[in-house]
């Protein structure tokens, strides 16, 4: 059968059938059961309708006359000149699959934890996975800061009302910092607007970078800070990483998955794809401070996970070290750097998402998340252990695992930009193999302390199901990077070439500026 | 010149109303004491959907332009500002429907007043003449004086309506003062014409700047900007939820309607400081103060007037025509859309005597009642401003318009106060959601009249959001209509 008769539509269907999914449940009667299977069986579909991305990438790519893929522009609203311009490339590809694969596996997750009110749930659940689809996909400013607020309010709710007891703290906090930050943002996008006239991604682009719209003075800078607060606080960057801890400890299984493994990428998307393409100047300008903040993120963020009594708080600090990679490697505006990072974004979401199933899991059985309540487990829970020990391994960025593709590239990228740049993040590969095996020695081995956890039972079909998948992503990204690099690597040389030639003639221009003196 | 047929038909909204209220009164006595008024009310519905039916045969090509020797005008502007008055007229009777009866004040005459109300404000939309638009202003702000004390076993009910009518007497005579004034100094009450004869001078008399000044007092009190919103909470928390419904929207807009008339029609520039001064003092005054509130009809309130506010930041870019002022129509038709469908879900939960309206009676809404702690979330999410409610683009249009006629300074308070403002709103969204019931007992069954109230809100808020085309093409043909005067 020729499935290529679905490109144009494919993303629009991608992205909204989890909506409609939503509306549906809201029909539904309050059956819990029934409601549980129509949300996996929602989620599967656009899993599986995600997947055609990848599979007919190549020739789509071919064929499309830009860098983006699947392209698809309709006016939208005629004043202000908003459209539904959506389309993908070998970056947001991989983050839209990503979404779609996590998000089946929240709702296992969330099957027997979640039993109050649980059509809500499901209903938020799915409106945030076509929240997010449309954040890694939108063309137009507009629209992308329509998706990137629609995340949040479901993310808010998810957490306030079926989190754990300090919920409304962490859901409010939660909120303000990303709405406040998401206000400069929408005060950049309205400003450019009023100036050319489009929201449009590619056209504001070539207008910057062809001079067509005059940035006189330090507008630039303050519209490029504009964008930059917004995704900061959303990979988190140190010093505005606050709110993430009480949020992941605070949210449920399914919430923090989603939150370390999707919402966080939509800071660093962000990155790369708005504050990188339309300001790469500034962008340039300012790298020694943000990868400064990034490599102050990787230690800071590793030495706190280690000291952690609580082990989705530990998690939740690591997520703030591997985000600093990440940020260090896109910033690093090498081509390694960047293919790094990107990579980096999609492994830290399997192993990270995996972590915080792993922890829901012995959540369900003991309710509690402290480290000290563990210890020993690897004797009644064999299949649990050897699963946490392979994503453990992949988090600390083993050889043949994910993680260890990521920090490489991030890490040589680094060095080509500077060397001691590398050689301090490089210290927080050392640290994440101290928190994470630590954690698995309290956790696992020794003697049983709590006679509780001598009688917890093993992973059932359920949670296997959930997290071997999981794992062999893992393996297979560290086994077979070039499968998922290849596309990232063609999109990220599409970025440098554009960076290349703003870069070359800014040198120029100071060169210019010289001699003129 | 004697009227024509066509001058008739060019009031002809306003002559539908005025006969469905008047057979209204007269079966009223009639009808047996215990009876319900339901029939009435359904009958007076009847009357405002003639009238929007009126309305629709009235925007014909033909029905523009001054009708009555230059005593009121059919335009966009005004055609506008009808539907806008007319379907928050319907959406009240359907929401008061089963809440008369149910907090016992169920009379006729209650859906008469609404009616004839309508009637001011409809003409108030369309007059261009001073002394037509008092006439009309005190039509439509009498009615509102008697609605607010509707609830008449209740002692706040009577305090409010008696604040409103003599705070409301004192700014109708502040206005009227000021119509003397402007026929003193320009020796004329037409609008048009006081605009040419004070754009022809190059020394304009001291008098016509008092003149502005005593009709903007009087108009800032009906649409309760600061420093003129005192009696704002007191009498929204004393009248009856569908009232407040009704006149925090429908008279408000007609206020607005004859301030853009009077803003853009005489002179602009001397009232730009005033409006500029009455935008900031209302968006500040009013988020902070709804901040502080622990009564949910009490901070919407003063969340209307901070609404009042940001509609000022339109007036105040009015510089550029097209997009000041479809920027504050576009506005008016998204508040009044979902402040309406906010007091219509209030009404649904007051409870006998109004009794459950504090922030707290919200908690665990979610719980006992998805669909309607749902419907008020998505309301008071378009009042925030989220991306696809009419509140977003609202306050998008009112925004972009300030900023390109560089009013940055306005602009940046204007997002910081909505960025302030959201914190009020998320408060009762996480009490309904994140907080346990008080009570146990499931809230009350949505009747038909309140669940059509609501719907329609919610259709006009989503449908401003997602698609606001329409609606700006008709605002931004308004103001062309203004020029070629």
């Amino acid at each position: 059968m020729n499935l290529s008769i679905f490109n144009p539509w494919i993303l629009t269907l991608t992205t909204f059938l989890p909506a409609l999914g939503a509306a549906l449940i809201a029909l539904l009667p309050r059956r819990d059961r029934d409601v549980r299977w129509f949300a996996l069986a929602i989620s599967v579909i656009t899993l599986l309708l995600a997947l055609h991305l990848p599979a007919h990438y190549r020739e789509v790519a071919a064929a499309a006359s830009g860098s983006f893929a699947y392209e698809l522009n309709l006016q939208w609203i005629t004043s202000p000149n908003i459209h539904f311009h959506i389309g993908v490339d070998g970056i947001s590809l991989w983050l839209v699959v990503l979404t779609a694969f996590l998000v089946p596996l929240c709702v296992l997750a969330s099957w027997r934890s979640i039993h109050d009110r649980v059509k809500e749930f499901f209903i938020l659940l799915l409106i945030l996975e076509t929240a997010m689809i449309g954040v890694f996909i939108a063309l137009d400013l507009f629209l992308f800061y329509f998706f990137w607020e629609a995340t949040l309010i479901p993310m808010a709710l998810i957490i306030g009302i079926f989190g754990h007891q300090r919920r409304v703290y962490a859901s409010v906090k939660f909120f303000l910092y990303t709405m406040i930050a998401s206000v400069f943002m929408l005060a950049a996008i309205i400003w450019l607007y009023a100036r050319s006239g489009t929201f449009d991604f590619l056209e504001l682009q070539h207008l910057i970078s062809s001079g067509a719209i005059a940035l006189p003075g330090r507008t630039a800078l303050w519209l490029f800070l504009g964008f930059f607060v917004a995704f900061a606080v959303k990979v988190p960057l140190f010093p505005l990483h606050t709110w993430l801890p009480d949020a992941h400890v605070e949210a449920p299984t399914a919430g923090s998955v989603l939150l370390a493994g999707v919402l966080l990428k939509m800071g660093t998307y962000g990155l790369l794809r708005f504050s990188i393409g339309l300001f790469p100047a500034e962008a340039h300008r300012n790298a020694p401070w943000i990868i400064t903040l990034a490599i102050i993120g990787i230690v800071y963020g590793a030495l706190v996970a280690l000291v952690q009594p609580n082990m989705k708080k530990l998690v939740a600090y690591s997520s703030v070290s591997h985000l600093g990679f990440v940020v260090l490697g896109i910033f690093s505006f090498t081509r390694a750097g960047m293919d790094g990072a990107v990579f980096q974004m999609i492994s830290h979401g399997i192993s990270t998402g995996a972590l915080f199933l792993l922890l829901g899991v012995v959540y369900d059985r003991r309710h509690t998340y402290e480290i000290k309540e563990y210890g020993g487990l690897a004797t009644p829970m064999p299949v649990y252990a050897t699963i946490f020990l392979l994503i453990t391994l992949a988090s600390i960025g083993l050889p043949l695992m994910n993680g260890f593709v990521g920090e490489f590239l991030i890490l040589s990228g680094a060095f080509q930009a500077k060397a001691i740049y590398g050689i301090i993040a490089a210290s927080g590969v050392i640290w994440s193999a101290f928190y994470m095996l630590w954690l698995y020695q309290r956790t696992f081995y020794g003697i049983i302390g709590n006679p509780v956890n001598a009688a917890l039972p093993d992973v059932g079909r359920r949670e296997r199901s959930m997290l071997w998948p999981l794992a062999a992503v893992a393996l297979a990204m560290g086994v077979l990077p070039s499968l998922w690099m290849k596309p990232i690597d063609a999109s990220v040389a599409g970025i440098l070439d554009t960076q290349q030639s703003v870069s070359s003639a800014s040198t120029l221009q100071v060169k210019v500026n010289t001699v003129l003196k | 010149m004697p009227p024509t047929a066509a001058d008739y038909i060019r009031i002809l909204p306003e002559i539908v109303l005025s006969v469905w209220g008047m057979i209204v009164m007269f079966v009223e006595p009639l009808l047996p004491a215990g009876r319900s008024r339901k029939g009435l009310g359904l009958f007076a519905a009847a009357g405002v959907l003639g009238a929007i039916a009126a309305t629709a045969y009235q925007a014909q090509p033909r029905f523009a332009g001054f009708g009555f020797n230059h005593m009121l005008r059919i335009d966009h502007f005004s055609i506008f500002f009808h539907l806008i008055v007319l379907l928050v007229a319907l959406a009240t009777i359907l929401m008061s429907l089963d809440y008369l009866p149910f907090q016992k004040i169920d009379h006729g005459e209650y859906y008469a007043l609404i009616l004839l109300g309508s009637v001011g404000m409809c003409l108030m939309s369309s007059a261009v003449e001073l002394v037509l638009i008092f006439i009309a202003l005190e039509i439509s702000s009498i009615s509102s004086y008697i609605l607010a004390g509707f609830r008449r076993q209740a002692a706040e009910s009577a305090e409010s309506s008696m604040k409103y009518f003599l705070l409301g007497s004192f700014a109708t005579a502040f206005f009227l003062y000021g119509v003397a004034l402007l026929y003193g100094a320009t020796g004329s009450t037409n609008v048009f014409d006081i605009a040419a004869n004070l754009s022809n001078k190059m020394h304009i008399e001291p008098l016509a700047y008092v003149a502005v000044a005593l009709i903007f007092t009087g108009l800032g009190f009906k649409v309760a900007c600061a420093p003129f919103h005192v009696w704002t909470p007191d009498v929204y928390e004393g009248a009856p939820s569908p009232v407040v419904a009704f006149m925090s929207t429908a008279p408000k807009a007609a206020a607005f309607a004859v301030l853009i008339r009077l803003v853009i029609d005489t002179a602009s520039p001397h009232w730009f400081w005033v409006i500029w001064i009455a935008a900031v003092l209302s968006m500040c005054v009013g988020n902070l103060g709804a901040i502080l509130q622990s009564n949910v009809k009490r901070m919407l309130a003063y969340s209307s007037i901070a609404h009042a506010g940001y509609l000022m930041v339109a007036f105040a870019s009015a510089s550029n025509r097209e997009l000041g002022i479809s920027a504050a129509m576009f506005y008016s038709a998204a508040y009044a859309a979902m402040n309406v469908g906010a007091f219509a879900v209030i009404t649904q939960m007051s409870g006998s005597g109004e009794r459950y309206s504090q922030i707290d009676d919200y908690s665990g809404l979610g719980r006992r009642s998805p669909v309607l702690a749902a419907a008020l979330t998505f309301f008071l999410l378009s009042l925030i401003g989220i991306p696809i409610t009419g509140g977003f683009f609202a306050k998008f249009y009112v925004f972009s318009a300030a900023l390109r006629t560089h009013l940055i300074w306005l602009t940046i308070i204007g997002v910081v106060n909505s960025g302030m403002g959201s914190y009020y709103y998320l408060r009762l969204i996480v009490r309904m959601y994140m907080f346990e019931p008080r009570t146990e007992e499931p809230a009350p069954q949505v009747r038909f009249g309140v669940g059509m109230a609501i719907a329609i809100s919610l259709i006009a808020t989503l449908w401003l959001g997602l698609l606001p085309n329409a609606v700006l093409h008709y605002t931004q043909a308004a103001p062309t209509i203004f020029a070629s005067h």
